[in-house]
């Protein structure tokens, strides 16, 4: 019974999750930019774009110049993420269907991995206590901006849970995930009993379905940002908007 | 970074009399401080000019709505930067009018979530489920309210969006709610009266085509007088090789005029055959303040035509930081292309690069002691360091007006580094609000920059401040008082060009007598009362652009 509840919210968030960014990065490429406000000094070319893209993506440029204390903490927090993402993708992919090369990668990860949960959890609890302490972030703080902090840090607590405390047969979580990314229908294999499991499923799934309609689109939305993301040469290169284009038409230009 | 110690900000903020405070120092967050500062504003006529309605129409709600629904599928920025912002708080310290109030309506994120509330509400699922949770809200008269206090609080100065990590622009935002609020009948004075007088007669201040040659006339006795070569100002002439659009300020105000004077005598001494032009008598375009492409391209496309008509090869751009944003940045798109232009030179030119060249290339000689009686420091306007571009290379913006001021200046000294370049913190005057019924958020908002002057003063003898933004001089006039210095410490770039500069046809014997120091206004118990007068006239300080 769980496992097939389990399942079949799997499925749906996934699926809300990979159309809800789909059709994001849709709209927001479909939305032109009428005007060239790349702020300056700002690269003169299209690979100086992707590497001040890079920069800011990788590395954080730019809050880097702003507040070291949310880089720092920012910084952990996103890195551990990212390793933790990374090491989570052996629970769902069958060794036999990737590469060796990419496989040993990912084993590569697993002892870094673990520390990178700490550096995550670690990363999320300077946010959240920054966000109650300084007034000017209490200020702009909304009920949804502390709860996004805490749902991200119990998911790692509910991950350490099953780590060091009651531990989860890691083995039979993953063969359900395998179970399910590779579409045995209705032969999903059982999930543990173990109420750890339970919340750190329940509250990934809740970010998964909150992704698209929250301020995490900020992932995808760092790429579009006309600040970011355009060259400097507006001397150089006109850029009509469709809908600018439509007033050439008008009798007023000579 | 003693943020999380608000204890010691507090020590800090009680000695700031006292000690040299540090420009950007946290002011302690007085929430509403600044919540009843209305500007004027405009009367239906104004409105009218500009294809807005009178008054705020009867379903403004509705429309209000529609235009943000209107405005996410014309400007990407917008619809991005409504949702990316984290609200990480990284930009809650980078707005000069949050460090010169303390109200945190003006922090640039509780700005932009001024609207991006009302934007939740009514256009994302969980703020029309859940708008308690998400920050969303209604869209009431007490928000609209807000909105024109607030969004009249910003200058449009892009400093935000150099720090956070997403370059979200409160800019951008600022310049949809004005354009949100015209469209439904709730305007600012200043600005669209101001548009309305580009379109009708050509500038800013409203200065028909006859008192443009009579001041150009006159000021060409002036410089005869002066230098005792026949200088020429020269309107409307058709043929000339360039075309010079320079903010309307330079034929009017003080230390604007001294600027023109300064491309007069460069235009000279190289001989360039140049021209004003009597109907693109402006540079500045304020269709960008209140974000109206319609309008903003409807005042570019004057200095299109004026171009066809006078059949000139080349366009400069005089010094002005908000006009030398729309001409760099937005001039091509919209009253582009150019081909029928010289395609040897960019379109178009700032006049600090033109002067650059020459004096790269050795064709001007400077007599750099007749500015020895100064100390100079240049203030990076924002929207020439943070939106545009000098030269060929990036950052060219803060080098080119910096390599003139060393031609010829001897002494020279730079703010400290993160008060400048990209980082310049405005004269608290830009993007619309250079009027007197926002004194009180100019003067405040001019307090970062006031201070970072006073250090240098301070610790380097530096005595005036020299700027290529009409907005910024007059602001600097006005502002330089309140904060105990000389309201003539203001200089254009191009005056400082026009005192060292050594024309070559000028009769031998001249000696050219130094101009009077601008001394600070410690030994200086009033200011110059003539000169306050002057800016006391509504004609004087409220057009400038
Ligand atoms: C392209 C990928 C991403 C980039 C470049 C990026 C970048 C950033 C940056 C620069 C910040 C602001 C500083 C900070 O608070 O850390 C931030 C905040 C945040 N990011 Fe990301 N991020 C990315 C992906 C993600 C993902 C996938 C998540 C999903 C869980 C996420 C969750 C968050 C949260 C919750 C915050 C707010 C932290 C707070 O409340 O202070 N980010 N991100
Ligand atoms: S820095 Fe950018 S993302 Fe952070 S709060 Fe400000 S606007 Fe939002
Ligand atoms: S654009 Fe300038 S004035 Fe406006 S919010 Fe940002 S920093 Fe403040
Ligand atoms: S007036 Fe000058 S300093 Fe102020 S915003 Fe404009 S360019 Fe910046």
């Amino acid at each position: 019974m769980i496992t097939t509840i389990y399942a079949l919210a799997f499925y749906f968030a996934t699926i809300l999750l990979v159309v809800g960014i789909a059709y994001r990065i849709f709209e927001y490429a479909k939305v032109p930019a009428p005007l060239n406000i790349a702020t300056t000094p700002a690269p003169t070319t299209v690979s100086g774009v992707w590497l001040r893209m890079f920069c800011e993506v990788a590395l954080f440029e730019s809050l880097f110049k702003s507040n070291k204390w949310i880089w720092i903490f920012g910084y952990l927090f996103h890195a551990g993420l990212l390793l933790v993402l990374i090491r989570h993708i052996r629970y769902f992919v069958d060794p036999r269907h990737v590469p060796d090369f990419i496989w040993l990668g990912i084993a590569y990860i697993q002892p870094i991995g673990k520390y990178a949960g700490f550096a995550m959890v670690f990363g999320l609890a300077g946010l959240a206590i920054r966000r109650i302490v300084v007034n000017r972030v209490r200020y702009i703080s909304s009920p949804s901006d502390h709860l996004m902090l805490l749902l991200l840090i119990m998911i790692g607590v509910s991950g350490f849970m099953m780590q060091y405390v009651d531990r989860t047969d890691i083995v039979s979580v993953k063969n359900f995930f395998l179970s399910l990314a590779y579409l045995n229908m209705f032969d999903w294999q059982p999930l543990p009993d173990s109420l750890p499991l339970m919340v750190h499923l329940t509250l990934v799934l809740i970010l998964m379905i909150i992704f698209p309609y929250s301020k995490l689109l900020h992932a995808p939305g760092i790429f579009f940002s006309p600040t970011r993301n355009q060259v400097d040469n507006p001397r150089e290169k006109r850029r009509l908007a469709p809908w600018a284009k439509a007033l050439e038409s008008g009798s007023d230009k000579k | 970074m003693s943020e999380l110690d608000k204890s010691e900000l507090d020590e800090l903020n009680s000695d700031a009399d006292t000690a040299l405070p540090d420009p950007l120092e946290m002011p302690v967050m007085v929430p509403d401080a600044m919540k009843d500062l209305h500007s004027f504003e405009a009367a239906p006529k104004h409105q009218n000019d500009l294809g807005f309605p009178g008054e705020l129409v009867d379903d403004w709600q509705d429309v209000a709505i529609a235009k943000i629904g209107d405005l996410r599928q014309k400007y990407r920025s917008f619809r991005v930067y409504l949702d990316s912002c984290v609200k990480c708080g990284a930009c809650t310290d980078k707005c000069h009018y949050y460090l010169g109030t303390g109200d945190p309506k003006n922090m640039p994120v509780a700005r932009q979530d001024l609207l991006r509330s009302v934007y939740r509400r009514y256009y994302t699922i969980p703020g029309k489920i859940a708008p308690w949770l998400v920050g969303a809200r209604d869209l009431t008269e007490d928000v609209l309210s807000e909105w024109y206090n607030y969004y009249h609080q910003c200058s449009q100065c892009r400093r935000c969006s150099v720090y956070c990590p997403y370059g979200i622009d409160t800019a951008e935002i600022s310049m949809a709610a004005r354009e949100i609020m015209d469209s439904v009948g709730k305007g600012q004075k200043y600005c669209n009266e101001i548009i309305g007088k580009v379109h009708s007669i050509g500038n800013n201040l409203g200065m028909p085509a006859k008192a443009i040659k009579a001041t150009m006339e006159d000021f060409e006795e002036e410089l005869e007088e002066d230098t005792g070569i026949p200088i020429k100002l020269p309107v409307d002439k058709k043929g000339a090789d360039v075309l010079l659009v320079t903010p309307s300020a330079d034929f009017f105000a003080e230390p604007h005029i001294d600027g023109l004077f300064g491309y007069a005598k460069v235009f000279h001494e190289l001989g360039v055959d140049w021209t004003l032009s009597t109907t693109a008598s402006e540079a500045g375009n304020f269709g960008m303040f209140i974000g109206s492409y319609d309008n903003m391209r409807k005042v570019s496309l004057r200095i299109r035509e004026a171009a066809l008509e006078l059949g000139v090869k080349r366009i400069i751009f005089g010094e002005c930081g908000h006009a030398w944003r729309v001409a760099y940045a937005f001039l091509n798109t919209l009253a582009g292309p150019w081909d029928f232009l010289d395609p040897k030179y960019p379109v178009p030119q700032h006049v600090c690069e033109f002067t650059f060249d020459a004096i790269n290339d050795g064709k001007l000689e400077f007599d750099k002691t007749q500015n020895d009686h100064m100390t100079l420091t240049f203030h990076d306007s924002c929207n020439i360091a943070r939106a545009t571009r000098m030269g060929d290379k990036p950052g060219g913006q803060f080098e080119i007006p910096r390599a003139v001021i060393k031609a010829v200046c001897n002494n020279y000294h730079d703010m400290d580094e993160d008060t400048i370049k990209e980082g310049t913190v405005c004269c608290g005057g830009g993007g619309g609000i250079l009027t007197d019924d926002l004194m009180d958020v100019r003067v405040k908002g001019a307090q970062p920059r006031m201070r970072a002057l006073r250090k240098v003063t301070e610790e380097h003898g530096v005595t005036n401040l020299a700027a290529i933004c009409a907005i910024c001089k007059s602001q600097f006039t006005k502002v330089l008082p309140k904060y105990d210095f000389d309201m003539e410490a203001i200089q254009s770039v191009h005056q400082l060009v026009s005192n060292a500069i050594i024309m070559s046809d000028a009769p031998k014997e001249e000696e050219t007598p130094a101009p009077e120091s601008p001394a600070k206004s410690e030994d200086e118990p009033s200011p110059s009362s003539e000169a306050d007068k002057k800016m006391d006239d509504p004609h004087q300080n409220d057009r400038i652009g």
